[in-house]
């Protein structure tokens, strides 16, 4: 909402000395809030003049365009009182039209400073000026022409134009709906300075004429929907004539751009007042005008040329024709006011503001009217507003009101609210005695009961009727409190109780993702947006579950409307990013919720007035989407880096591997692997992870398609487990462990197996074989070739022994040896080397 | 060595005589003193105390003299001995001492060589910061809690006093799950944390709440679709605005250093009434509006000298009733402020996208704790 401080001055007796940053930070401390001042003047320096054009010569030019040869009389404003010759480019004045003159000397905003200079073959002493060259408008129409009254030649333009004019720009929250008019803004204003306030709504205290049954006849079937419709009539009106400038400007100023004089009107007293008007060309409606709800189906063009089919619930103001308008929402097409009207039916009527919310939004418009109206007006002005207009199109548009004045229907009663005295004060924390209460409430309108009150301490308050959003009793303490201001509100810490801490799970995160940054890992976090093409980059089969995702109604885009139900999409990507940006290799991981339907219906919305029963409450959580927490990482590129140390070494499926295992070894979990297929894993390099028996996810190789579909370097690799599984099993304390200081004993075994013995399985055997002695077990090489013969394998594993109480003797450690080389020959078919 | 020859005549033992013992010893100690390195002192020593030396021969006829005259020589060859000896033990320790000298010099290394053979690792900025934020919150007392982030729409909106008809609802665009009226959103705000919170607990409450959230908004520097948010909530007897301002002072100056304060703007959100806007001193001028130059105007806060920070306000007794806690007995405060937007603050991040790009350069900035 854009306000000019001269028109707030109009309505507030502000001391003269109250500058618009005083004014800003005033209203702003009271909630309204300063979004930006606009000070047109401030960028431009002097002199700048009106001038009168006295003589106006066209001179075609070589490049085609065509200047005008001008001599302007400017008065004595440029010290001589000879008429001053300047080169003009626009086309849109006369001889005889008065004008704005920069003179030499002065300087237009963005620095733009003015000099006598030669151009087409005169010497331009000056710029008669645009609007948009002055900052006060963005129109590239010519130049200003002023009103033949605005002044004599040479008087100083900047008050004719309104440039010492300040205009504030309001953000104005949904609740102080009053606020999007002057009349609710210099309210404010007054109550912060502690100014006499004139109220524009009581059209300087003359009577408004009263309701009689001469009026356009008006059938209002909803009275629910419309509880007051006032229509008058404004017949002679001369649709030729011209919005007054002081009007214009100020339309201009609050960000609305003049059209004719009817419809400025309307907008104006909007403004001023804050109730929108409807005005119809009379000529146009066939008989009684209505107000009903829609029935479903029904159409209407609207005055944007819109066709809308209308739903059930649409307040519609009807005649004999049918729907003519969308009531409080947007007019019809067919009865809109036109130029050639010149009877002018005003409508000025209260509408519910729920269906006014409601229609707003079913149809996507949104109006100033719709604004205001949704948000809740003052439905006591109504005939005021009425009568305003009535005023303006008379005054100015030479038309004659109608003896007529129809009035159905009346303002709603304003609701009580009963509070505690004593409120204000054990809300807000600041010292608030009750004659502070009572005086902050009356200061904002209320009218408080104190009588009326059984309890002595309870006050009964009636809000103003400009302040529907006023319904409870801390409404009512913010009153109190914003006008006492907010900036006396002590600063005092509260004490808690001890407190539990950090949750396990919350603790166990953390100590996930530090090991997982000191194993070299960068985290990323990025969208959780996914749609078939990047699923299909996966290669997920057709009837993978992670194809099945939670779909957003309204995506971002609608190439990825599903929730994602795995991190690697965004983290092959991030990967991709940073080797195309040059990183020589990358290791990221995320942890991130990922999502998989429900599939067990609607949520249900439930009432407010009571919490829902545990019963109720599972119905709804049972209806959210199934939210893992999962770890991604993906490895690519480098991942030790090439250096005067010797090569580099690129990432691969052991690295992937690694990071689970050391995830696993940080958290106290025995992680154990086993091939799996699965994608977008390379099918001969994936491990099933399973932590205390538990699957938990993959791990290895990426698939050579997925690697060249995401544009990452063969042989990447990653991970993905469900790392709320991972965290439930972690050890939560962990035991002291107990070892010998006796001597080491060391025994290396090679093994020849089959390819298809795992390492997993001969180690399981020569572990049981090797009995209590054995200490650890290692494998430390792998050998094919020639020796051990094709589809074998050699594995040498270094075993330690050691006794927790003696030193161990050689028979013994080489019993130990041979009975776990035993063990694996008879369960893995091993061969000694 | 050789019996006693009683035949000897010691003087006639030329090894033996004085001027040749002295001659020897001289020449060992002249030796040593040459020797350059451990390998020649090797040598010396061989040469001037191995068995075929002077000293070692004027030695072993010492058995061969009479009785009578071995002590004197005994005692001269033996004090020979002894000062060659000394001075190859001497020499030893000294050219020990060179050699390790020169061994360490030649094995100098050049210590500006890269070492960055396995790249660093890092946490992301949003986590970290929002770990500072709970642990901030931690040490007054709070817990931190935490829920799904697709949500109810009954706890995203209408537990929180947002009805289907508030103008609310339009003024943070929602993506909704397919069908719309499914009833399940992607949380707006992580204020269902809160309503779910005080829908189990009983007050004494006190919990923030970090995470992700959703709105529709457009993608650039300082908006994003998908960024982080903290509330917290206080439920507990007495609770007034009072203990806000003290709160959000505290985790202001706790963020931001000393002397970066709040100041409350009347404001409206449908879960707390009164409402605030939180704004805080701005971190750069400090509230002068001035560049550090002393320039008009402050390019941080464009010369208003305070920033926006979040809303905040008193808990809407009719949340408290919709989430089952006792509105007569019971007050509360709540506030909630962007992660990402405080983080771009702390650190001068400028903009937002580079949170949700995955560069490593902008992640291992800021290592693994903030
Ligand atoms: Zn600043």
């Amino acid at each position: 909402m854009k306000a000019p401080v001269s028109w707030i001055r109009e309505y507030v007796d502000l001391p003269a000395d109250v500058t618009t940053e005083q004014l800003a930070a005033r209203l702003t401390a009271l909630g309204l809030k300063l979004e930006a001042i606009e000070a047109p003047g401030d960028q431009i320096t002097g002199p700048l003049v009106v001038g009168r054009v006295l003589t106006r010569e066209p001179e075609p030019q070589k490049n085609g365009k065509t200047i005008n040869w001008c001599t302007v009389d400017v008065g004595a404003a440029n010290g001589t009182g000879e008429p001053q010759g300047i080169v003009c480019g626009a086309h849109n004045f006369d001889v005889g039209d008065l004008v704005v003159v920069v003179l030499p000397g002065g300087v237009l905003p963005g620095g733009f400073a003015i000099s006598a200079r030669k151009t087409y073959g005169h010497v331009s002493a000056g710029m008669i000026c645009s609007a948009a060259e002055l900052g006060i408008s963005t129109e590239h129409d010519g130049i200003i022409v002023l009103p033949a009254d605005a002044g004599e030649p040479g008087a100083d333009a900047f008050d004719v134009l309104g440039l010492h004019d300040d205009v504030i720009e309001f953000e104005i929250n949904p609740d102080r709906a009053y606020a999007l008019s002057l009349r609710g803004i210099a309210r404010d204003a007054a109550l912060g300075f502690g100014a006499a306030f004139t109220d524009p709504a009581d059209l300087g205290g003359r009577a408004l004429p009263a309701a009689n049954a001469d009026g356009y006849p008006v059938d209002v079937q909803d009275a629910e929907g419309c509880p007051l419709f006032v229509a008058r009539l404004v017949e002679g009106f001369d649709p030729t004539a011209a919005t007054p400038d002081w009007m214009a400007q100020r339309l201009v100023q609050a960000g609305m751009r003049p059209i004719s004089l009817a419809v400025d009107v309307t907008n104006y007293v909007m403004l001023e007042i804050g109730r929108p008007i409807h005005g119809y060309d009379a000529d146009r409606l066939t008989g009684t005008l209505g107000v009903r709800r829609a029935t479903a189906g029904e159409r209407l063009t609207t005055l944007d040329g819109a066709v809308r089919t209308l739903a059930h619930g649409d307040l519609v103001v009807t005649d004999d024709s049918g729907i003519i308008g969308l009531g409080g929402v947007m007019g019809g097409a067919d009865t809109e006011i036109t130029d050639a009207t010149t009877r002018v039916l005003i409508e000025a009527a209260h509408w519910d503001a729920v269906s006014m919310f409601r229609t707003g939004k079913r149809h996507k418009i949104s109006s100033e009217a719709g604004k205001r109206n949704e948000r809740g007006v003052d439905p006591t002005v109504t005939e005021a507003a009425a009568d305003r207009v009535v005023e303006l199109l008379t005054t100015h548009g030479g038309g004659t009101a109608a003896p007529g004045v129809t009035v159905v229907g009346s303002a709603p009663a304003q609701p009580t609210i009963d509070m505690a005295s004593d409120l204000p004060e054990r809300i807000t924390g600041m010292s608030v005695p009750r004659e502070t209460t009572l005086a902050h409430l009356r200061a904002v309108g209320c009218i408080v009961d104190e009588a009326r009150a059984e309890v002595a301490t309870l006050l009964t308050v009636t809000p103003p009727p400009w302040r529907p959003d006023l319904t409870d009793p801390h409404d009512l303490v913010e009153e109190v409190a914003r006008v006492v201001g907010y900036d006396q509100v002590p600063s005092v810490l509260p004490r808690p109780g001890a407190g539990r801490g950090l949750t396990r799970e919350q603790r166990l995160r953390r100590r996930a993702g530090r090991t997982l940054a000191g194993a070299g890992l960068v985290e990323v976090i990025s969208f959780p947006f996914v749609g078939d093409a990047v699923l299909d980059q996966l290669g997920l089969p057709a009837d993978d579950p992670r194809r099945h995702t939670v779909r957003l109604a309204n995506p971002i885009s609608s190439e990825e409307p599903g929730y994602t139900t795995t991190l690697l999409p965004g983290l092959l990507r991030a990967a991709a990013r940073n080797l195309g940006r040059g990183a020589p290799g990358v290791a990221l991981f995320e942890t991130g919720t990922v999502a998989f339907p429900a599939d067990r219906g609607p949520a249900p919305i439930h009432g407010v007035d009571r919490r829902p029963t545990d019963e109720e409450l599972a119905q709804l959580y049972a209806a959210i989407p199934v939210q893992p927490l999962h770890l991604g990482v993906v490895l690519a590129g480098e991942r030790e880096r090439a250096g005067w140390w010797g090569s580099g070494r690129d990432s691969a499926w052991s690295d992937a591997l690694a990071v689970v295992r050391r995830l696993g070894a940080e958290l106290g979990l025995a992680v154990e692997t086993r091939a799996a297929v699965r994608a977008p894993w390379h099918p001969g390099r994936c491990a099933e992870v399973l932590v205390g028996g538990r699957p938990v996810g993959h791990a290895g190789e990426l698939h050579p398609k997925v690697c060249a579909a995401f544009d990452l370097p063969r042989r990447s690799a990653a991970v993905e487990i469900d790392l709320d599984v991972v965290l439930a099993e972690a050890r939560d304390v962990v035991p002291g462990p107990s070892f010998s200081s006796y001597p080491l004993a060391k025994e290396d075994v090679a093994l020849v197996v089959d390819d298809a013995v795992t390492v997993a399985a001969v180690e399981d055997a020569l572990r049981s074989g090797a009995g209590e002695l054995l200490e650890s077990i290692r494998l430390f090489d792998v050998y094919t070739g020639e020796q051990v013969g094709s589809g074998r394998r050699s594995l040498a594993f270094a075993l330690r022994f050691r006794a927790p109480d003696r030193t161990l003797t050689e028979p013994e450690t080489s019993a130990a040896r041979d009975a776990a080389v035993a063990a694996a020959v008879e369960r893995c078919g091993a061969v000694q080397r | 060595m050789s019996g006693p020859n009683t035949d000897y005549d010691p003087v006639e033992v030329s090894t033996l005589k004085p001027d040749e013992v002295d001659a020897a010893r001289d020449a060992a100690l002249a030796a040593i003193g040459a020797a350059a390195d451990l390998d020649a002192l090797k040598q010396v020593r061989i040469d001037h105390t191995g068995d075929r030396s002077p000293l070692a021969l004027a030695n072993r006829e010492i058995g061969a003299l009479p009785p009578q005259a071995r002590k004197e020589a005994g005692q001269r060859v033996g004090q020979a001995r002894g000062a060659v000896g000394k001075a190859l033990a001497a020499r030893q320790v000294v050219l020990e001492a060179e050699h390790e000298e020169r061994m360490l010099a030649e094995e100098t290394v050049d210590v500006t060589l890269p070492t960055d053979r396995v790249p660093a690792g890092a946490r992301h900025p949003v986590t970290t910061g929002s770990e500072l934020i709970a642990d901030i919150f931690v040490a007054m007392g709070w817990e931190v809690a935490e829920g799904p982030v697709i949500e109810a729409e009954w706890l995203n909106f209408d537990a929180l006093n947002l009805g289907p008809d508030h103008p609310a609802r339009t003024m943070q665009d929602t993506f909704w799950t397919d069908p719309a009226d499914n009833g399940v959103v992607l949380r707006t705000h992580t204020s269902p944390v809160q309503a779910r919170t005080m829908l189990t607990r009983t007050p004494p409450i006190y919990v923030v709440c970090p995470g992700r959230v959703f709105r529709t908004d457009e993608y650039d520097a300082t908006h994003s679709p998908v960024f982080h948010q903290v509330e917290g909530l206080a439920i507990d007897e007495g609770i007034t605005m009072a203990h806000l301002k003290g709160t959000l002072d505290h985790f202001a100056t706790a963020m931001f250093g000393e002397g970066i304060v709040t100041r409350f703007r009347p404001s409206f959100f449908p879960f707390t009434e009164p409402s605030a806007e939180v704004d805080l001193v701005c971190f750069v001028c400090r509230g002068t509006a001035l560049n550090a130059d002393g320039t008009d105007v402050c390019r941080t806060c464009r010369g208003e000298g305070w920033i926006e920070w979040g809303g905040c306000g008193v808990v809407n007794p009719r949340v408290l009733r919709a989430c089952g806690v006792d509105s007569d007995r019971y007050t509360g405060f709540a506030f909630g402020m962007g992660i990402d937007r405080t983080l771009m603050f702390r650190h001068g991040i400028e903009d937002l996208r580079d949170l949700f790009e995955g560069d490593v350069r902008f992640t291992t900035a800021f290592g693994s704790e903030l």
